[in-house]
């Protein structure tokens, strides 16, 4: 469904992605897992076109993204931004309905068939109550559900994800997860995300990359990609790893905390 | 929802009342029966012998009549390209003139009171609007973009530009010269015949019909540059488009009345506050306030003393207290 081939970048001289491949499939979850800097952010923007790779190429079904027209690409693939800020007090769903932009003219305005999509994407994030209200007065974990039901009125393939956890409470990580695992199982999305709490990459996805300094160290089942050897290699703690029914738990190891 | 239709149809409706109010309002007193009498004649039977002074008739059909049009025309197009910028650069401070446009087009008018120019001022203030506009886009684009913080900084730029133009420009100037210029940087509508009003029509009422076409994708544009693209639209294209449309109704209004301030930024925020950030409410709304609140401050510039009063001072006196009463009213919320 996405695939990268080989995707180096540099904003300067540096190398930030030092040739990456992915490839995440229809109704698979895949989380870029990795420090602060180590080129998650990068390369979600060069799977979106918005980042061209210095060299290697990202495909969604089989075409090349750096060729495809924006309004094109925005039909097969969602969006969800993380630091978004929104200017203007609009109703959820109007923010909503822009996911319908992709299908909408210059000179058009969303119609009665638009609007009924976007209030289904509403439903099927679990937020059909909220239609009428204020989107700039409601909880960041909703926002977080109103962007992802965004995403979904533009009835994607692919969705990928910057960090979707990462203003919320515990109880909101677990919910925007947990719905954005069940919307790629249930309407066959290949989602990519970018978290930064391996145990949130461990409890949600189906396929984890392992990212340090631009390359991708490890890549797998959750389960075979978070382990001791490889945490401590990409953050430079010590580290333990706990099995519960399976599913691995890192608990970082705080030997001088007296 | 029916107070929010009812508040809707009130403010579409508003420049009606104000037309017909403004057609009576006047230093020459005409007996309000005659004015309407005048007004109906002239449309329907133009030819018929008129009972009352010709006067009247002139001073009805040849002053009032293409004074109220010209600013009901003026303050819909400052408006509507106040109401376009302030969404498309998510910016409460943005008014027509955030690009440099009014310092442009003060410039051509010096420069056209200063040196031979093949052009007349109001051709040379168009011009210049649009090249300052100009400048400040190509100073901002860097590889293909333009960020709204680069356009921000550009137009400033091109402003300070300028006005030290201009200050060369006055310093040359003959006294009565440079107090046309001043005059003309106040802006004011005395000097509207029914030629500025049939230069400024098509072009105002075309700007406004495609900006109000576009209202709906001004809202996903409201979104941000790197959110609209991920939604499919092309925003370098996009913010041509806008930022051209609004700059020309408002260059075009500029040439003809100088710079009349604050309308511009006033009526975006009053209406916005008023019904919500949807621009697809908010730019027919912003033509029918914008034009119904510059027809009343100019009511005012011309009855208020036994001099007139430049409507410029009038809009900026009037909106800012406003301004501010409603911006401790609503705490700030229209803006998220």
């Amino acid at each position: 469904m996405i695939t990268a081939k080989e995707v180096k970048f540099s904003y300067e001289k540096e190398l930030v992605l030092k040739g990456v491949d992915i490839e995440v499939v229809k109704g698979e979850v895949a989380t870029l897992l990795g420090p602060n800097g180590s080129g998650k952010t990068t390369l979600l923007k060069c799977l979106c076109a918005l980042l061209k790779p210095l060299t290697g190429c990202v495909y969604v079904n089989g075409r090349d993204v750096s060729k495809m027209k924006r309004g094109e690409l925005a039909k097969l693939m969602g969006h969800v931004p993380q630091d978004h800020k929104p200017p203007f007090p609009y109703t959820v769903i109007d923010v909503v309905v822009m996911g319908r932009a992709p299908y909408i003219g210059a000179f058009s305005i969303p119609s009665r068939k638009d609007y009924a999509l976007a209030e289904k994407a509403l439903e099927i994030v679990g937020i059909g109550h909220l239609k009428e209200r204020v989107y700039t007065q409601i909880s960041g974990g909703e926002m977080q559900l109103v962007l992802i039901a965004r995403a979904l009125a533009q009835q994607p393939q692919v969705l990928l994800l910057d960090e979707p956890t990462a203003h919320l409470d515990f109880k909101n990580k677990i919910l925007v997860l947990k719905t954005v695992r069940s919307l790629a199982k249930r309407e066959g999305l290949a989602v990519v995300m970018s978290l930064h709490d391996p145990n949130l990459a461990s409890m949600f996805s189906d396929k984890v990359y392992l990212i340090s300094n631009g390359v991708i160290i490890d890549r797998g089942e959750p389960s075979k990609v978070i382990t001791r050897d490889n945490l401590e290699r990409v953050y430079g703690i010590s580290v333990e790893v706990i099995d519960q029914n399976g599913m691995k738990f890192v608990v970082p190891v705080l030997d001088d905390l007296t | 929802m029916g107070a929010l239709k009812s508040k809707i149809l009130v403010l579409a409706l508003l420049p009606i009342p104000a037309f017909f109010f403004s057609l009576l309002i006047g230093r020459y007193e005409i007996p309000p029966v005659t004015v309407f009498q005048i007004f109906i004649s002239k449309i329907f039977n133009p030819m018929m012998h008129s009972p009352w002074p010709q006067a009247y008739e002139i001073v009805v059909w040849e002053i009032r009549l293409p004074r109220i049009l010209l600013a009901l025309l003026v303050g819909a197009a400052l408006s509507v390209s106040g109401t376009s910028l302030q969404g498309l650069f998510r910016n409460p401070l943005v008014s027509p003139y955030i690009l440099g446009l009014s310092w442009g087009a003060s410039f051509g008018v010096a420069l056209s009171l200063l040196v031979p120019v093949p052009f007349s001022a109001q051709v040379m203030a168009f011009l210049f609007g649009l090249l300052a506009v100009f400048l400040a886009y190509s100073i901002a684009k860097v590889r293909g973009e333009t960020p709204v913080v680069s356009l921000v900084l550009a137009g400033v730029i091109v402003s300070a530009f300028f006005t030290a133009l201009q200050y060369i420009a006055k310093f040359f100037l003959e006294p009565h010269e440079l107090q046309g210029l001043v005059y003309w940087m106040m802006g004011g509508l005395y000097l509207a015949n029914w030629e500025d009003v049939s230069v400024t029509f098509a072009p105002i009422i075309i700007g406004i019909i495609l900006l109000s076409l576009m209202s709906w994708r001004l809202n996903v544009l409201s979104m941000g540059d790197y959110e609209a693209k991920m939604l499919g639209l092309n925003t370098e294209v996009n913010k041509i488009v806008i930022i051209s449309l609004a700059t020309v109704i408002a260059a075009v209004s500029v040439s003809v009345v100088g710079t009349i301030g604050w309308v511009g930024l006033i009526v975006p925020h009053l209406i916005r506050m008023a019904i919500g950030p949807d621009h697809r409410k908010l730019i027919p709304l912003s033509a029918t306030v914008g034009a119904t609140f510059l027809l009343i401050a100019d009511d005012l510039a011309r009855s208020l003393t036994s001099y007139e009063l430049p409507v410029g001072i009038l809009t900026t006196l009037s909106g800012v207290p406003f301004f501010v009463y409603l911006l401790k009213k609503t705490k700030g919320r229209s803006w998220g």
